[in-house]
């Protein structure tokens, strides 16, 4: 104890006393804060709706605003309806992380359940699309050379020919689309999230939203056949040729310096 | 072996050389003041003098030339079996055509073993002795030269060009040789005829219904939503006309519905419909079709060059190498309900020319 008093002067002893304090405080935290809320069950659409309000008013209300209104911080969310939630919360997107140009895809914070609270409960401030049944986005039941077209007219100009994504302005991209939930590319396409444009069924009919996912089934998956070997991003042959003159071309030119570079000589000089 | 070094003898023994025997060589040795060193004493290779080393490097060769000649013979195994649609994963390659693979690996392998086969023979066991080479003259030799003109002069003669006899037929001769680049000449008409006002109109007019380019039925305002992006193209022109490319490179447009109190252009907003804006989507730098549309904050992007439009703000240039906004399409309401435009543009679409002004 003496030897401890000792070092009281160190002039590391603030910082050795801080991280005992930081990690005591911690501690005690993770042991005594209180558990995870139950689970409600969502059977009934009012039950749901109720839970999904108290989610609401803890997760997304300083933005959003306490009625989904809408703040200076963050859109109103009435008649965005419960694809527009299940789109933002089940990919991670929203609660926001941080303010920036685009909200990321990142680890889900909800429970499925929770998100159909959520879903129930901005579903009900206004009418808007609903989420949509697995069917309308069965990419086996899709045509994917009418997808290919319609993708190439609403969709490549951002997410390029076979949706591997690019950059907008000032920060803000157009996703890469590899192994994205069927669903979600639904979601997306009828509620527009964040900088991308809405395709309303006005616009693009159910169908054709659905060919537009065979289409990316058919060449925008971890599975999808790609006989020529590695994509190079999908760009077409500015970047194939970008490759062949830089690392083939390079490749033999540095073969060539290799043989010249080593005598075959017995003496080596 | 033993010639080899016989020959390295003559052309290696220092500055007497046969080497330096040309006519200015003694001259140019007494005016400079370093004598030139020749060149380097000859090293032989393990090859030259360990007849062991010299086997193993047969053997290598031919084992190339061997699987060479397997991988060829690969080839066209994996081209008679392998069918044309099987898929197969390959790490790190992924999800790849299994004949195309075959084909490429076998094939590349087959011309890399003969490369290589055919460059270390000619490094380790074809001749390496160093053999100097002296230049020659470029001309041809005094009596080549004088056989060649003598048998020209002949057939001048024979052929009476230059005589003054049979002086019709030679001048005949010179005017058809001369006459035949006429005819590319004409060719060049085809570059034109000159596109006249063409460019400043398009298939677009007063009453005509702008059609959804995804389901090729006309569009009713209440289809476009606020944030939503619609392309869309003049219901008069149809893709099995001769002209259509030409046609919908000027006419394709795209509709946007921004909430009016977002229009900060007044004359834009009295353009449009409800707070639906139409707006042509060649991007008036160089043509592309400049549809990245961000719903939120309106603006449009070429993926060109980055150029920039305000869509809320009469397309005005935000930022990137485009000239003037796009132009705004007039649109309003027909008597059934869909939408319609009200006159052409009134600044033609798409890159500037030097008519445009």
């Amino acid at each position: 104890m003496k030897k401890l008093s000792a070092r009281r002067r160190h002039p590391l002893a603030a910082l050795v006393v801080l991280l005992f304090a930081l990690a005591a405080t911690g501690g005690l935290y993770a042991a005594l804060a209180p558990a995870g809320e139950a689970q409600a069950d969502a059977s009934e659409t009012s039950i749901a709706v109720e839970e999904g309000k108290k989610l609401y008013l803890v997760g997304c209300a300083t933005c959003h605003g306490s009625e989904g209104q809408g703040t200076s911080d963050g859109p109103s969310l009435v008649g965005v309806g419960a694809a527009a939630v299940d789109f933002q919360v089940a990919t991670g997107r929203m609660p926001l992380q941080q303010p920036g140009p685009q909200a990321p895809e990142k680890p889900v914070v909800y429970t499925e359940d929770q998100i159909a609270q959520l879903a129930a409960y901005v579903a009900s401030l206004g009418p808007g699309p609903a989420i949509p049944a697995e069917e309308e986005y069965d990419p086996q039941a899709g045509d994917p050379a009418v997808g290919g077209e319609l993708f190439r007219l609403n969709c490549s100009q951002c997410h390029n020919f076979t949706g591997q994504g690019g950059a907008l302005t000032d920060g803000k991209y157009a996703p890469d689309l590899t192994d994205v939930d069927p669903r979600f590319v639904y979601e997306a396409m009828l509620t527009g999230p964040q900088a991308m444009p809405a395709f309303p069924d006005t616009v693009l009919s159910p169908e054709n939203k659905r060919d537009i996912i065979a289409w990316l089934d058919a060449v925008n998956t971890e599975k999808a056949p790609n006989p020529g070997g590695f994509q190079l991003g999908g760009y077409g042959p500015v970047s194939e040729g970008l490759f062949a003159w830089t690392f083939g071309i390079g490749a033999l030119i540095a073969a060539a310096v290799w043989i010249g570079a080593h005598t075959a000589k017995a003496k080596k000089s | 072996m033993s010639s080899q070094t016989e020959h390295h003898n003559d052309v290696s023994g220092g500055p007497d050389t046969p080497l330096m025997k040309t006519e200015q060589a003694p001259a140019t040795v007494a005016e400079h003041p370093f004598a030139d060193p020749g060149l380097p004493e000859h090293q032989p290779r393990r090859q030259d003098i360990d007849e062991r080393a010299a086997k193993r490097s047969e053997r290598m060769v031919t084992l190339l030339f061997l699987t060479s000649i397997l991988a060829t013979v690969g080839f066209i195994v994996a081209f008679a079996l392998i069918p044309v649609d099987e898929i197969v994963h390959i790490w790190p390659f992924g999800h790849v055509s299994a004949l195309n693979f075959a084909l490429g690996l076998t094939l590349g392998t087959a011309l890399f073993c003969v490369g290589a086969g055919a460059v270390h023979w000619a490094r380790t066991l074809m001749s390496d002795a160093e053999v100097p080479e002296e230049r020659h003259a470029v001309g041809a030799p005094e009596p080549v030269k004088e056989d060649v003109l003598t048998e020209f002069r002949a057939g001048v003669r024979e052929s009476g060009i230059g005589l003054g006899r049979r002086k019709l037929m030679r001048n005949t001769m010179i005017g058809a040789v001369g006459l035949v680049p006429l005819s590319g000449v004409v060719l060049l008409r085809d570059l034109g005829p000159a596109p006249g006002d063409k460019l400043f109109h398009t298939a677009w007019a007063e009453g005509v219904r702008i059609v959804n380019q995804n389901t090729g039925e006309p569009l009713r305002p209440e289809d476009i939503t606020v944030g939503s992006l619609v392309q869309a193209a003049p219901a008069t022109i149809d893709h099995h006309d001769e002209d259509f490319h030409a046609q919908i490179a000027k006419a394709a447009v795209m509709l946007v519905r921004i909430e009016p109190e977002d229009i900060k252009d007044p004359r834009s907003a009295e353009w449009g419909h409800e707070g639906i804006l139409c707006y042509s989507k060649i991007c008036t730098h160089i043509g592309c079709p400049a549809t990245l549309y961000e719903q939120q904050t309106h603006h449009a992007l070429c993926p060109c060059h980055q150029s920039t439009f305000d869509l809320a703000d009469g397309a005005r240039v935000l930022f990137g190498p485009a000239g003037h906004p796009l132009p705004q399409l007039r649109i309003g309401k027909d008597e059934e309900g869909y939408l319609v435009a009200l006159a052409d543009f009134e600044q033609p679409p798409g890159p500037s020319f030097w008519e445009r002004g």
